[in-house]
């Protein structure tokens, strides 16, 4: 294996060329947008939930980058994997986790994906086909490229993609996973979520070069798209899918966007400038989807009402539930031999062009 | 049974997992055309393929951290760090992606990562360390360290069914001084120590290269009759082979080659002052490298590493205890 890409791309192909919801049936638009709803309501009601001192450690969220996440996981099929990052609970969301199972991770309950063993959205659903971060970014660049590998030496038409944000690319495994996936023409998606800031720090003291730009040096293409327009983002990714699975090799996807919360619950964000953030709240993507669905005629408060009804019913169940058993804490270390393999299984992939199995 | 090199036992090792389970691929820098900084996968790519005898960039982090999605995903990947020393730089990997997947998300990390470890032969402070505490610290990851040409064998075997993640020692003073017995076909050699040989006045603990070391030191010690114990796995640790070791024999001498604090014969004494002090007709000692890098010119480096002599001397001084 290991066939270079002789032929570097000339330049990124621009998705917002093209009708961005040329593959998008009404339903999965109204599908996109109900997904944006969940992860927001999931999030502000966990919000709730660790003012109210049930969230222990502190809160992260993804408040207003919601598109980035549901938009790109539409574009997945159900036999591709998908390692999910912090401000992206969307994608666990359309990969088909349960809310009340969100909810129960965020409050260190038994119930949750790691029953209690980590917390906020270090979690992957295996079942769902993904792989939890850890805290060290942009680790998961690097699994998700070991995943697209194993595809590429099984000749199976699958691809990986991961999230990482704009503080990440300054790392060595930014670089490593870029070269890698460039010299082994991996299919692999690489989403860089550019929200402005690393915690505290703006991208102008990260970079000198936008990382997008960086994508040609490796091999492979760059493109930058509205992270703040779902439809945008399932396009581009759609786009970087067919090249991945059809031999293409990677691609570097820039989503554009802006973190509109602190780093975590515990951060005031006063070093960002009021008038930036305003700037962006009038570019919400909720808003945006729920303009162009109106426009068609769709009941959109209805949904949001319906989510709304969810997300209560999943905070209720998630509190009923029983904290983890101090006991097993210590449980779980070491898979024992005898035990069936475990692997990351297939998720929900809803999108019509896959046939449109439900979440 | 076929006489071989503890190199040659490595390889032998990996290419019947090989043969036997296609899952099975090496990922390593120049192990397949090149064959290995010290040929252990000489040979391999002719016989496997470029695709699972993988040439990979330089790039340690990335051969553990692909190593791990490929394990997720159903392969298993067997990573060569050219020098065990090496291995700091794709540590972070290690400790936090493949060490800590399953205790988190219930998910199983399958993949074997051989670290050509220790001194002996001039190689400086960046080729002769032994870092296996670095990892027995660190949970979800076992550490598996053969003296001998069959255990060599048998454990990169044993590493590579286990469902974890495993980092395996194999010391490159061993490649081509020891040989052995090896038995044909496909073994597991256990994650349990081994008797590597009786006796009732003392027993010296250790593992790796200092397992002959330690036989050389005590094959004739005043008449003493020493035993010395292999542990052969550093995690899981045989502790109650350990303490019946102890029970047996009431001395305790413990051997590393590693850096003496924190080392893993810092654990093997912890466990003996909890569990085994009743047993005990003397202080535990330890002979280990002193907590400098390992220095590269001959008189120096032969000052630090644990000597024949070193061992002996501890032993004499326990036995007149």
């Amino acid at each position: 294996m290991a066939t270079s890409s002789t032929d570097v791309p000339t330049g990124p192909s621009t998705p917002a060329d093209e009708n961005p919801s040329a593959h998008l049936t009404v339903d999965d638009r109204v599908g996109l947008l109900r997904a944006m709803l969940s992860m927001r309501a999931v999030e502000e009601r966990a919000m709730n939930l660790y003012r109210q001192g049930k969230v222990p450690g502190s809160f992260y969220d993804g408040f207003g980058q919601e598109a980035v996440s549901v938009g790109a996981t539409w574009a997945m099929a159900a036999a591709d994997r998908l390692c999910v990052l912090h401000r992206d609970l969307g994608a666990h969301i359309v990969r088909g986790v349960e809310p009340s199972v969100i909810l129960s991770q965020y409050m260190g309950r038994a119930a949750g994906i790691t029953s209690g063993r980590d917390g906020n959205v270090h979690f992957g659903d295996y079942r769902t086909g993904c792989v939890g971060m850890v805290s060290m970014l942009p680790d998961m660049m690097l699994v998700a490229a070991g995943m697209a590998m194993a595809f590429k030496l099984r000749n199976e038409a699958r691809c990986a993609l991961t999230w990482f944000g704009d503080g990440s690319t300054s790392r060595g495994d930014f670089h490593e996973a870029m070269n890698w996936a460039g010299v082994q023409h991996l299919p692999v998606i690489f989403v860089l979520e550019n929200n402005q800031f690393a915690y505290s720090t703006p991208i102008k003291q990260q970079f000198a070069v936008n990382p997008v730009e960086r994508a040609a040096a490796y091999g492979f293409p760059g493109v930058s798209v509205d992270g703040n327009d779902a439809e945008a983002m399932f396009e581009a990714t759609r786009i970087a899918r067919e090249r991945a699975i059809s031999g293409g090799g990677p691609t570097l996807i820039e989503a554009v966007t802006m973190r509109m919360h602190g780093h975590g619950a515990h951060d005031d964000m006063k070093y960002v400038p009021k008038a930036l953030v305003e700037e962006w709240r009038q570019k919400d993507p909720i808003d945006r989807q729920s303009a162009r669905l109106r426009g068609l005629g769709v009941d959109v408060d209805a949904l949001v009402k319906e989510v709304k009804a969810e997300v209560d019913a999943a905070a209720k169940a998630a509190l009923a539930g029983p904290m983890p058993d101090p006991a097993t804490a210590t449980d779980r270390l070491f898979a024992p031999r005898d035990a069936d393999e475990i692997l990351l299984e297939d998720g929900a992939a809803p999108w019509s062009g896959f046939g449109g199995s439900e979440p | 049974m076929t006489e071989m090199t503890y190199l040659r036992a490595i390889s032998d090792g990996l290419r019947t997992e090989m043969r036997d389970d296609e899952r099975v691929l090496l990922m390593g820098e120049d192990i397949g055309v090149y064959g290995g900084a010290f040929k252990v996968t000489d040979g391999f790519i002719e016989e496997f393929g470029e695709g699972r005898v993988m040439d990979t960039p330089l790039a340690e982090s990335g051969i553990v951290g692909t190593a791990v999605g490929a394990a997720v995903v159903g392969l298993r990947p067997v990573c060569e760090m050219q020098f065990a020393d090496f291995v700091s730089c794709g540590f972070d990997q290690i400790i936090n992606v493949a060490g800590k997947m399953l205790y988190r998300q219930g998910l199983p990390v399958n993949i074997t990562i051989r670290l050509p470890s220790g001194g002996g032969f001039s190689g400086g402070p960046f080729h002769s360390q032994n870092p296996e505490a670095w990892f027995m610290h660190s949970p979800g990851l076992k550490v598996v360290a053969p003296s001998t040409a069959e255990d060599a064998k048998g454990l990169i075997i044993a590493s590579i069914r286990d469902p974890n993640p495993v980092i395996y020692m194999e010391h490159k003073n061993l490649y081509r001084r020891v040989k052995g017995e090896v038995p044909e076909g496909s073994y597991e050699t256990p994650f349990q120590a081994r008797v590597a040989r009786e006796g009732n006045d003392l027993v010296v603990i250790t593992y790796g290269a200092m397992v002959h070391t330690a036989l050389e030191a005590t094959a004739d010690l005043d008449g003493a009759s020493i035993m010395v114990l292999d542990l052969r796995s550093l995690v899981p640790l045989d502790e109650e082979a350990i303490l019946n070791a102890v029970h047996h024999c009431s001395k305790v001498v413990v051997v590393d080659e590693a850096n003496q604090t924190c080392a893993a014969g810092a654990q093997v004494s912890a466990l003996i002052a909890e569990r085994g002090f009743e047993d005990l007709d003397g202080p535990v000692l330890r002979v280990a490298s002193p907590d400098v890098p390992i220095p590269f010119s001959p008189p120096l480096e032969a000052a630090v590493l644990p000597s024949v002599d070193r061992v002996r001397e501890a032993c004499r001084q326990l036995l007149e205890y």
